[in-house]
């Protein structure tokens, strides 16, 4: 990759991607990848990047020149949802990634080697690419009883994440469950599950919450260093702004039901059918900051609300505790406005729970004084 | 004797661990293990039942529809509501797709590295390996030029010297045995259905938004609307692409899977004899029409008697923790049916880092679920057996096929291979089978029908004050169910006892082994340091761990207070 490009790159990290092996270019074009392939993922990983078009050639060329890093992905308090995201993965496909662009030494799901073989492989690589390596974590980590609820080859889930982690040049915690402790966490959260940031402090941790993650995402977020040498810049929740930039109610494409007051009341009804607004039905798109209505799922086949079924608030930290229950409107939350911002709902959420309710209180709590009639339009 | 550890079980869903007492080459002894705890049927006390769906779909990613299944089910039986035709048809598609999808990604990407030497690939003559492949096969991807291709693409990743997710396995193992031009010919297609399971489970994402965790379900029916005259539900094109998307999927697991599962098979016919576990077979039965009629039969099998199939009753499962890490204060040796179910998670094993577990103590987070006492075997080999022994037409049809192709009879299927060769049984029957559902859904849309949720009982009010109910699934690594209780519109109770639960269990009160446990014993190492044999018996299980651990706490312990403005 190129070395000035970086360095003349304002607050760039020091690039420290292994150097022994050829560009991913240069692989791609080895393996019979053509050079149309290559630009039309360029494109994608542009588009889910939310950068303009034109940087589609600056990232074909970066990408030219960097050479196939190295990544181990360790599961934790997971349900290998984000693993099964990574193989819905369409642009670069799953192939792609493991063959081609990374060098995937460690992921119990598809490795082939087990027990002491994979503990080895494990070990070497994250001895001999010490400070160069990505890990990606999936999962909590369990905190409560010295960290008993969890482990791997005889050692607890906790201790392997420090020392993964510690080596590494960033973690990406994939899923809500690494990012912010997820569905174990939720309340009476039995196993003191915690994301990664929290049981690991003062490791670098980009965080891309989303039950599961989009894996374009992932893959955006991956080039997006390879390209530019640094972290993609981040939110307060510690999530990129290219994909938790922007509230999914803003970008909905029902968002004109909402502004011209066509709900969906019943399951299936008239409304239901023609695509008018969930928010009546619990929709929690005006709370939630995700690329969902963009990116969509499955190679932009749908997303829940293009679906028929209301958003569910998922890459939102706590939502199993602030966001539910599904299918109970949102309130009205102050300060909502196309322009406001994640930190800022965010701080509203924060302060409801610091009101140490239990359970569902959060959401209720806030919904006693604020619930519209249901004639109200919110907004 | 060696005890030998084999931690992480990799190329399976969640945290396994197998310890096995090794002597003169043969295990005498193991124990299975699950080393990772979550808890969430704790957590989902006090919340709103037409939530569960939602969060017990977390249990699992990898069989991401199946928990919604059950729970949708458990939730409807509870509080009697019918869900209209189209719903349950729609539910069956998924179903379906999910099934086959799961079964190929198994099959390719989680065994087929057990019994296929990639690297001997790389020595394949292409010539020859198009040659068998047009021997078994007609699917057009067989040509010299094209298996020559993957051969290079393969020699350029070998020659990075970073072979990533396939660096340190057991490449050159003894008992590998194929040829180099099926190793390629394997090679090739574990590609091809990496491609092709994220093309074909795009049906999920039509009907349920995406995939994994599909967001559609309801408890009442389904949230896909249907409508032929708009664009935001379910219409003509929609139909249509699903239609093709199934078609993909038969096409792949007729001239694919099926040829290539009967080609490695015949190479390790040894394994027949091999793993056959614990003897006893359940399945709850699947695809239910719009009386309730299984197309898929219930039923169970005992002591390995294909002349008699039992019914099940769900009041006889009854669950034990002697050797689990929890606390029952039914007391020792006590198990307790899932409505009942009264544990805490207590664990008491090594702290870490450790090498061994005490196993004569207790060793898992998995409980024991017992049928009337005994361990039962769930999974696409206990529902094949069931239907066949049920004399199920086309299920019949097949096994005879299959049997016929290897040259083996029927007490083959009682093994390491029957489980895997029965997955490819099952795949075949579901992907025929599924499209069947399509054009009924067809049939009702065209009628005029466009009901997808039955919605008397949506809201709350309309409720007793107190229900309980169950949701039985047949999900494609076996049966599955699910138990609520409902008190105040909130889940006072929830228990599942999943496939995995059934399979991965420890030992019982009694000291009877699990089926993973059962299938390991008398199976032959050439390498105890090298544990592949022990993979080939576990994967043949396909494990689901995370599905597999979990806990339902005491009815009268308070441990969520739930504030209710």
């Amino acid at each position: 990759m190129g070395k000035q490009r970086l360095e003349s790159n304002g607050d760039a990290l020091e690039h420290s991607l292994d150097t022994s092996d050829c560009s991913i270019g240069e692989i791609l074009r080895r393996r019979g990848v053509s050079r149309r392939d290559f630009l039309k993922f360029c494109s994608a990983v542009t588009a889910a990047m939310a950068l303009p078009a034109s940087f589609a050639p600056r990232i074909a060329q970066a990408l030219d020149e960097v050479k196939r890093p190295t990544l181990v992905w360790l599961e934790f308090q997971s349900c290998t949802g984000d693993s099964e995201a990574l193989l819905r993965s369409a642009n670069p496909t799953v192939a792609e990634i493991i063959l081609d662009i990374l060098s995937v030494d460690y992921h119990e799901t598809i490795m082939a080697a087990a027990g002491h073989q994979a503990e080895e492989a494990l070990d070497k690589t994250i001895a001999a690419y010490k400070g160069k390596y990505i890990c990606v974590i999936e999962g909590s980590i369990p905190m409560k009883d010295g960290g008993v609820y969890g482990s791997t080859g005889g050692k607890s889930h906790l201790d392997r994440a420090r020392q993964v982690c510690g080596g590494a040049v960033a973690t990406i915690a994939v899923g809500t469950c690494a990012c912010y402790g997820g569905i174990p966490a939720a309340v009476p959260n039995p196993t003191g599950a915690v994301g990664v940031q929290k049981a690991v402090p003062g490791v670098t941790v980009i965080n891309l919450p989303g039950c599961p993650v989009n894996a374009d995402n992932l893959t955006a977020t991956i080039v997006h260093y390879l390209v530019f040498g640094k972290i993609p810049a981040l939110d307060g929740h510690g999530r990129p702004l290219f994909a938790y930039g922007k509230r999914i109610h803003d970008n909905c494409e029902r968002r004109p039901h909402f502004d011209a007051g066509q709900y969906v009341e019943h399951w299936g009804d008239d409304a239901h059918r023609k695509g008018f607004c969930l928010y009546k039905m619990g929709c929690k798109g005006p709370a939630t900051f995700h690329n969902c209505p963009t990116q969509r799922y499955n190679e932009k086949t749908s997303w829940p609300i293009g679906s028929g079924h209301p958003c569910a608030g998922c890459s939102e930290p706590n939502f199993w505790d602030t966001m539910g229950p599904m299918y109970k409107r949102l309130p009205h939350v102050p300060g909502f406005g196309i322009e406001a911002t994640a930190d800022k709902i965010g701080l509203g959420l924060v302060a409801g729970a610091a009101a140490a309710f239990a359970v569902h209180g959060v959401l209720n709590a806030i919904r006693k004084d604020k619930e519209p009639s249901e004639e109200t339009k919110e907004g | 004797m060696a005890k030998i550890v084999v931690d992480p079980i990799t190329r399976i869903e969640g945290h396994l661990r197998i310890e096995a007492e090794v002597n003169n080459g043969v295990i005498t002894d193991a124990w299975s293990s699950a080393t990772m705890f979550r808890g969430i049927e704790k957590i989902l006390r006090g919340r709103d039942p037409r939530d569960a769906w939602f969060w017990t779909q977390r249990f699992c990613g990898v069989c991401t529809t199946v928990h919604s299944i059950a729970s949708v089910r458990a939730v409807e039986n509870a509080l009697k509501i019918q869900i209209p035709p189209n719903a349950e048809l729609i539910r069956n598609i998924i179903i379906g797709i999910q099934n086959v999808q799961d079964h190929v990604i198994h099959f390719y990407h989680l065994h087929a590295l057990d019994w296929v030497d990639i690297t001997s690939g790389l020595k394949a003559d292409p010539a020859a390996t198009s040659k068998l492949a047009a021997s078994l096969s007609d699917w057009p991807n067989n040509s010299a030029t094209y298996f020559k291709g993957v051969q290079d693409k393969l020699k350029a990743f070998v020659a990075s010297g970073r072979l990533g997710p396939f660096a340190n396995a057991y490449w050159g193992h003894p008992a590998y045995k194929l040829p180099p031009e099926a190793n390629l010919m394997a090679t090739a297609h574990y590609l091809e259905a990496l491609e092709w399971q994220k093309d074909v489970i795009k049906i999920h994402a039509i009907l349920g938004s995406k995939n994994p965790h599909p967001q559609t379900f309801l408890v009442g029916g389904m949230a896909i609307p249907i409508d032929p005259d708009s664009q935001n539900a379910l219409n003509a094109d929609k139909l249509i692409e699903i239609q093709r998307l199934l078609k993909k999927a038969q096409d792949f697991v007729e001239k694919v899977y099926i040829p290539d599962l009967l080609a490695v098979a015949s190479f390790y016919k040894d394994w027949a004899a091999i793993g056959g576990g614990v003897g006893n077979y359940m399945c709850y039965g699947e695809f239910p029409d719009a009386f309730g009629n299984l197309w898929f039969p219930a039923g169970a099998i005992l002591d390995k008697d294909l002349s008699k199939v039992v019914k099940v009753d769900q009041g006889k499962i009854a669950e034990y923790v002697d050797h689990s890490w929890f606390d029952n204060s039914a007391g020792a040796g006590k198990g307790l049916h899932p409505y009942d179910g009264e544990t805490e998670v207590h664990y008491t094993g090594p702290k870490a880092p450790y090498e061994h577990l005490d196993t004569d103590a207790k060793y898992s987070f998995v409980k024991s679920p017992r049928y009337d006492e005994k361990a039962m075997e769930v999974g696409p080999l206990a529902r094949v057996l069931v239907a066949y022994a049920s004399g199920h037409k086309e299920t019949k049809a097949v096994v005879d096929l299959v049997l016929d192709k290897l040259g083996v009879g029927a007490p083959a299927l009682f093994s390491t291979l029957g489980r895997t060769a029965a997955r490819g049984v099952d795949c075949l029957l579901v992907a025929r089978q599924t499209p069947k559902f399509l054009d009924e859904l067809i049939v009702n849309i065209s009628k005029g029908d466009y009901r997808i949720h039955a919605g008397e009982k949506w809201d709350p009010s309309e409720w007793p004050a107190e229900a309980q109910g169950y949701g039985m699934h047949e999900a494609p690594r076996g049966a599955l169910g699910h138990w609520i209780k409902i008190k105040d519109q909130k889940i006072a109770n929830y228990q599942a006892v999943v496939p995995s639960t059934w399979n991965a269990s420890p030992r019982d009160a009694k000291g009877q082994r699990g089926p993973y446990e059962a299938a390991l014993v008398g199976t032959p190492m050439a390498d105890p340091s090298k544990p592949l044999e022990i993979l080939r018996t576990i994967h043949s299980f396909d494990p689901c761990l995370a599905c597999a651990v979990h806990v339902v706490d005491a009815t009268g312990n308070e441990l969520v207070k739930v504030k209710v403005s």
